[in-house]
């Protein structure tokens, strides 16, 4: 009987977890351990508790409670992404804030992965997971496949998530930009990676409506490539099979380069291609419109998957990387310009003849804006990767602008936007608690970003110009710490910014929280159908 | 060239509206609408521009080696070019430097200007990092602002010391002393009455009677390197005790840690990595902040 054989795992695991903790050779590695022996525990007892019991009806409708959950926690690790990224922002205006007392826990250097990770990975990949579950059920007509396999998509993640944050505040990391997680958290991520690529490319399999949504490509697309980068820039041996550490397979420019064709691509299939496919159903739904163009997503979506994996070397102009390598990084990310505002175009000409909703939907609202940081981000990003702009930005903060512009304005927004659409139809609530709070959110979330990026800008190519300036004789005009000096005003505006924008997504927590509270009153549940079937062929 | 999309005024004529794929996902449908095309010549157009790209720079990787490009540019050839160019225009500059008596150099004002602009980049570059960006040190690193020196201030003395350092083990010429860890062999009462007499000279608030006792202990094991009145020598690198300027704190605690544990600050040898006229600039530069003798 497999509940059984999960009890007798459960418990082997646990034994296992207890052992490693005993062993553990470092104090990340040790908490890491005893958490997984607690989760273990825990599934445990709960396993024990319901044994002999029948197992409960399966519903056959859409699987809605993992979406559910993947909605709570996508608001919830929001809040604490965006809070680490405040005290982060407060830390470098005022770096008293790194408190003695909290060195080698809570200073800069530990806290900045915690920030990037809960925001990139746990924020917006809970995002991901949640809207792909429920587009995908929608636009195949079919409930996911797998069973509880998609609970475990769920779970694991969290899990994936609680044991890189542990590391990270302990100490231990790869030292990999956005790939921070040691051997062990890797190794599990990846298991449940494949998880999620079986539920979700089972119901594509399973789908009850001819084609595929151009969505489900994005979609796909991302998962897959992922699984590749994931799998690539995570090649180490561990020092002893007790500890954290991990030595890296690649060394020098090799490990620099997979490590940016691994973030780069991070960025390309994680935060856009992912989130295309978000806005390749919210926007449309949400403005109750067709699709701008066909054509267009079948052209913008293969160019764009097949120009980004080569526009990683961009990220190391003027190193030790050869020039060959430079000048393909660089040419390959200027013509993946077109092929990035296909998305966006798509985006906003299925507004096209409802534009009137701007006015009064204020979730409307934010996903045009969305949109628009797309485009921005889409066009600043090829623009940092020319060889001469790049020989001025790199390093500078104008880097940490770009990203966030497309961060906070382009992932943060249409998550808000689709976490407003979501949370309603999940609930069976008539609607949201109050249109106006999404409206005050809106200003504030927009209001936090031009603070941040308009911030970063003029501090970023200020400080560019202040490194490279020499004089008549070729010597340096500036020293380091001058430059520091400067920014003061700029990331005081910054960390303002981050301030308007984390109060935001508070008031968007209250907001979803009063929805599923206040507005007791039921619609009628949504079930599958494949009513379009037969128009469709 | 007119693209030949249609885009309906309002939402409700989709059915007479353009064309449709027939495709629907959950009330989704898709319109046939051509690609805009300024999208489609700009992403052509950006394509071209790629290969011209390729060809006029170093781009196909090869067996061994990549094709040069037909412009023959490499980065390291570009700033190589750059530094080449500053250091001709600067050598009968950097050459005048180094023939000229330190002390003569500011008799030429065009070479002196040079000079502290050349010292200013090199001490921002290479010094700041423990002296400070304004030279004003730190605990243990010594202020370059003030005419107090460990081991001389005129121009000749700083740039022995920048050239050779301060007790690194690299430079057989590094200027070197060292201070007895008096722990070792002093009772702990006579440390206390050594640290009360320090404290006298520099005019701090100390235990008259101790300082009395320590004072004989000071001319029996001090003086011979911090001279009889506690003056110091800049043969020995030795501090002066009298004034208000302690490289390691002028409180109790911190010269009871000097005298007990002794100090050994270490400054790295500059001759292997910059030029003698670098050296020059920059003891030229820091001789100007303030203290030079």
């Amino acid at each position: 009987m497999p509940n059984q054989a999960l009890i007798v795992v459960l418990g082997v695991l646990t034994l296992l977890a207890a052992m490693a903790a005993n062993y553990a050779r470092d104090l990340a590695y040790m908490a890491n351990a005893l958490t997984v022996m607690i989760v273990c525990v825990g599934l445990f007892i709960w396993r024990v508790r319901r044994y002999g019991e029948p197992p409960r009806a399966v519903d056959d409708g859409y699987q809605d409670g993992v979406i559910r959950a993947g909605v709570i926690a996508t608001a919830f690790w929001g809040v604490v992404g965006f809070l680490v990224g405040v005290v982060i922002a407060l830390q470098l205006t005022f770096p008293v804030l790194n408190f003695e007392w909290s060195e080698g826990l809570l200073n800069f250097g530990r806290l900045r992965p915690l920030h990037t990770s809960a925001v990139i990975f746990a924020f917006g990949g809970n995002a991901l997971i949640a809207c792909s579950f429920y587009i995908v059920q929608r636009t195949t007509a079919a409930r996911l496949w797998g069973g509880n396999l998609a609970w475990f998509v769920f779970w694991g993640y969290q899990l994936f998530i609680v044991l890189a944050a542990i590391g990270y505040l302990l100490g231990a990391t790869q030292s990999k930009e956005y790939a921070e997680p040691e051997w062990y958290v890797d190794i599990w991520l990846t298991i449940v990676w494949v998880a999620y690529l079986a539920v979700f490319l089972g119901t594509i399999i399973r789908r009850r409506e001819p084609h595929i949504y151009v969505a489900n490509w994005f979609f796909l697309s991302f998962i897959v490539t992922i699984a590749m980068l994931h799998l690539a820039n995570n090649i180490s041996i561990p020092v002893s099979i007790f500890g954290s550490k991990s030595v890296q397979l690649f060394a020098g420019v090799q490990d620099a380069m997979t490590q940016w064709w691994y973030a780069h691509n991070a960025v390309g299939f994680f935060l856009t291609a992912g989130f295309l496919g978000m806005m390749y159903y919210f926007v449309p739904k949400q403005a109750n419109r067709p699709v701008f163009s066909y054509k267009l997503s079948i052209v913008h979506f293969w160019s764009l998957i097949f120009m980004y994996i080569w526009a990683g070397p961009h990220h190391l102009h003027y190193t030790a990387l050869p020039d060959w390598a430079s000048t393909l990084g660089m040419v390959f990310s200027v013509m993946l310009w077109m092929p990035s505002w296909g998305g966006m175009i798509n985006g906003l000409m299925t507004l096209s003849g409802a534009w009137d909703k701007i006015r009064t939907d204020p979730i409307i609202r934010m996903m045009v804006v969305s949109l628009a940081f797309y485009g921005m981000a889409t066009f600043e990003g090829p623009m940092m990767s020319i060889k001469a702009v790049n020989s001025l930005s790199h390093y500078t903060d104008w880097t940490i602008g770009h990203v966030h512009s497309g961060a906070l304005g382009w992932n943060g927004l249409i998550t808000f936007a689709a976490l407003y659409f979501l949370t309603p139809k999940l609930w069976n609530r008539k609607g949201l608690y109050s249109l106006r709070l999404v409206s005050v959110h809106f200003w504030l979330a927009t209001v936090g970003i031009v603070f941040y990026a308009a911030s970063m800008w003029v501090t970023g190519i200020m400080e560019g110009l202040l490194w490279r300036e020499v004089d008549a004789n070729g010597f340096l005009v500036n020293s380091f710490a001058d430059t520091v000096v400067a920014k003061f005003p700029m990331y005081l505006v910054r960390s303002l910014g981050g301030v308007l924008y984390l109060l935001g997504a508070l008031i968007m927590c209250y907001n979803l929280w009063m929805t599923v509270m206040s507005d007791r009153q039921r619609k009628p549940v949504d079930q599958p159908t494949a009513a379009a079937v037969g128009g469709a062929m | 060239m007119k693209p030949r999309q249609v885009i309906p005024e309002s939402g409700d004529d989709i059915a007479t509206g353009p064309d449709t794929t027939g495709h629907e996902w959950d009330g989704i449908k898709e319109y046939n609408n051509p690609m805009p095309r300024w999208w489609l010549w700009t992403m052509y157009a950006t394509i071209v521009w790629g290969i011209a790209y390729a060809i006029a720079y170093p781009s196909w990787p090869l067996i061994t080696k990549a094709t040069p490009g037909l412009l023959d540019y490499t980065a390291r050839g570009a700033l190589e070019e750059d530094i080449r160019r500053f250091n001709a225009s600067n050598a009968p500059l950097d050459e005048a430097l180094v023939r000229m008596e330190l002390d003569q150099v500011q008799s030429d004002t065009n070479l002196y200007a040079y000079a502290l602009r050349g010292g200013a980049a090199v001490f921002r570059n290479h010094c700041s990092q423990c002296h400070g960006s304004g030279a004003a040190g730190a605990t243990g690193y010594p202020n370059l602002l003030d005419d107090d020196w460990l081991w001389g201030g005129s121009e000749d003395a700083i740039r022995y010391t920048v050239a050779h350092g301060i007790r690194n083990e690299n430079d057989s010429d590094a200027r070197f002393s060292q201070m007895p860890a008096y722990g070792e062999f002093l009772e702990t009462e006579e440390i206390d009455n050594l640290v009360e007499y320090v404290l006298s000279l520099s005019g701090q608030d100390h235990r008259i009677e101790m300082a009395v006792a320590g004072s004989e202990l000071f001319a029996e094991q001090c003086s011979a390197c911090h001279g009889d009145a506690g003056l110091g020598n800049q043969e020995e690198g030795a501090p002066n005790l009298t004034d208000a300027i302690w490289l390691f704190g002028g409180g109790r605690d911190e010269i009871r840690h000097s005298i007990y544990y002794s100090r050994y600050g270490v400054m790295p040898n500059w001759n292997e990595r910059l030029t003698e006229s670098q050296i020059r600039q920059v003891s030229l530069y820091v001789h100007q902040l303030g203290g030079g003798e």
